[in-house]
């Protein structure tokens, strides 16, 4: 397990680049840090001036050690919290952090499983832990990706995800609107995209599904119908339907 | 708003137990189920979290976190299977 | 550097303190939406001779009802004004029933429970809803009939509501078991206890 640092943290924002016209990538470095797992997430409290506060949890994007990490937000448009950290969140600004947390939705270089990643919209951040720390060990293990997605325009982490060099092979979905050319209509994922798309349980791999509660339980419900066992299957709820 | 997987747990019962949460295995004492509790479904935020058996939905355990305190309940689990952390996963 | 102000600030006299109002209708549920067929539902009221007092859905159905607007206010900080229900209120269904008990607890199917002192459920303050919006109530939101107590934090409206057994104390619900207030007035900040 990794180790944990007790209470919470500061991290300042020292870079930040838009990831699509909703979401941002942001970099804190945060002093005390002790690295942290992929897939791994970090609880974001933030404190207005009369001492209101509102704690948000996010998916760290980066894996490893040192006290940067790099988180990855979707802006919701009547949310909270989410529009802060995209759109008012300057360089040098601080939030309280508290993690690294969680270490049942990680995946470690250790582990010998061919693994399935299956990302909803913003789920895919914590995959991109996963495929950088898969790239960063040099690991043979198959891993894969299956990332669902609005549009094409929607697309986090779209040209490292796609670089001819990446260990971990990314197939694209779209629900909404394909890409000029694209041979498969929008649509939501079926049955059949998942059997033709994903690791079958012959293969007996561990899949991975993380996105908005509603996708990752229609996802895993149509994995298990496919016979995947259910301890076979790893979920992270962001909530939201 | 919806509901989320035990996972989001890490966070609200990181100061009661020293050791990972999500990943301890604890048994149901309704039905007997065994899982880890990073597979229990979460209820009840920002209220509190209300983690449920995934097989049949008895409250295994509850956190409730409040002006710097939190009050825990895990009448649910019979019991609760702790590893010991193991160092070379250490980061 | 960018101030957090979170989702408040109003200063609308109509909204209790810490408060902000929604347009939306959050849900918020400390489990899985039960499915109740009206078939099989009921709703009781129990005293502390053990009677139980019993509607089923026809019965109930065939009370008086009343339409309600109201404002609600969810503990969690939203407020919705003016939200239109119609219900069977809680004067009409404690009215056969002989109670010496100045507590009730509320239980729900599903298993959610909250506590509420029995002045707080009549002279008008409170019902069983059964419509929401002029539709029948979605589950959702607690179909096909909850508790309505809008002059408290919602909390207190259980959802799915099933019954009310008196008590001679105020004994915890739920989440008033975990430290949320016993009784819940908005207008006072009563939050936690
Ligand atoms: C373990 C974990 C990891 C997460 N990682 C990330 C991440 O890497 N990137 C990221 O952008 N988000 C992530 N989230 C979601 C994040 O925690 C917040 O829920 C999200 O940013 C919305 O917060 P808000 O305050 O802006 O919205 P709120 O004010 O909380 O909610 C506004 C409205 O949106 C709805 N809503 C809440 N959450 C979602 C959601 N996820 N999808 C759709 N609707 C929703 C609410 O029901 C409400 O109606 C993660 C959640 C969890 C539990
Ligand atoms: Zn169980």
């Amino acid at each position: 397990m990794t180790s944990q640092a007790v209470g919470w943290l500061t991290g300042s924002l020292t870079s930040a680049h838009p990831l699509t016209a909703a979401a941002r990538s942001t970099t804190l470095t945060v002093p005390g840090w002790p690295g942290n797992d992929a897939g791994q997430h970090v609880d974001v409290r933030l404190t207005a001036p009369d001492g209101y506060q509102a704690v948000r949890s996010y998916s760290i994007a980066s894996a490893g050690p040192g006290e940067e990490i790099e988180l990855a937000i979707d802006r919701l448009p009547d949310g909270e919290v989410s529009p802060f950290l995209v759109d008012d969140l300057e360089l040098g600004d601080t939030v309280e952090l508290r993690g690294p947390l969680g270490g049942w939705f990680v995946w470690r270089p250790e582990q010998t499983q061919p693994v399935q990643l299956i990302a909803g919209g913003s789920g895919v951040v914590p995959f991109v832990a996963m495929t950088r720390a898969h790239a960063s060990v040099g690991s043979t293990v198959p891993m894969q990706l299956l990332y669902s997605l609005r549009t094409p325009e929607d697309a986090f982490f779209r040209d490292e995800l796609s670089q001819p060099t990446a260990t971990v092979r990314t197939t694209w979905h779209y629900t909404g609107a394909v890409p000029p050319g694209w041979s498969r209509s929008a649509g939501r994922l079926t049955v059949e995209d998942l059997q033709r798309e994903t690791l079958p349980p012959e293969k007996a791999p561990l899949t991975y599904i993380c996105g908005p509660t509603g996708f990752v339980e229609a996802v895993s419900r149509a994995l298990i119908s496919l016979g995947h066992a259910p301890d076979a299957i790893r979920t992270e709820r962001f909530g939201g339907t | 708003m919806d509901h989320l997987d035990g996972n989001v747990l890490a966070g609200p019962t990181t100061d009661l137990f020293a050791f990972e949460p999500t990943t301890a295995q604890g048994q149901c004492r309704s039905c007997a189920d065994i899982a880890a509790l990073g597979q229990a479904m979460v209820y009840g935020q920002p209220m509190g979290f209300v983690a449920r058996c995934r097989n049949c939905d008895n409250v295994l355990l509850v956190v409730v976190e409040h002006a710097g305190q939190k009050s825990l309940n895990m009448r649910g689990l019979r019991w609760l299977r702790v590893a010991d952390p193991v160092e070379h996963n250490r980061i | 550097m960018a101030v957090f102000g979170g989702r408040r600030g109003d200063d609308n006299p109509a909204l209790p303190p810490g408060q902000h109002l929604t347009a939306s209708f959050p849900v918020l549920s400390a489990g899985p939406t039960p499915s109740i067929d009206t078939e099989d539902w009921e709703f009781f009221i129990q005293t502390e001779t053990g009677q139980t007092h019993r509607w089923n859905w026809d019965k109930f159905l065939a009370l008086p009802s009343e339409d309600i607007t109201v404002d609600i206010h969810c503990v969690t900080s939203w407020s919705k004004f003016g939200t239109r229900w119609r219900g069977v209120s809680l004067d009409t269904l404690f009215s056969e029933v002989e109670t010496g008990f100045d507590f009730v607890m509320a239980h729900s199917y599903g298993g959610y429970t909250t506590n509420l002192p029995r002045q707080e459920l009549l002279d008008g303050k409170a019902w069983i809803a059964y419509e929401y919006g002029g539709s029948e109530l979605d589950p959702e939101h607690g179909g096909p009939a909850r508790l309505l107590v809008p002059h408290l934090y919602f909390w207190k409206s259980a959802k799915w509501v099933r019954g009310l057994v008196m008590q001679s104390e105020d004994n915890p619900g739920f989440w008033e078991e975990y430290g949320y207030n016993l009784h819940g007035d908005p207008w006072r900040e009563e939050r936690y206890s």
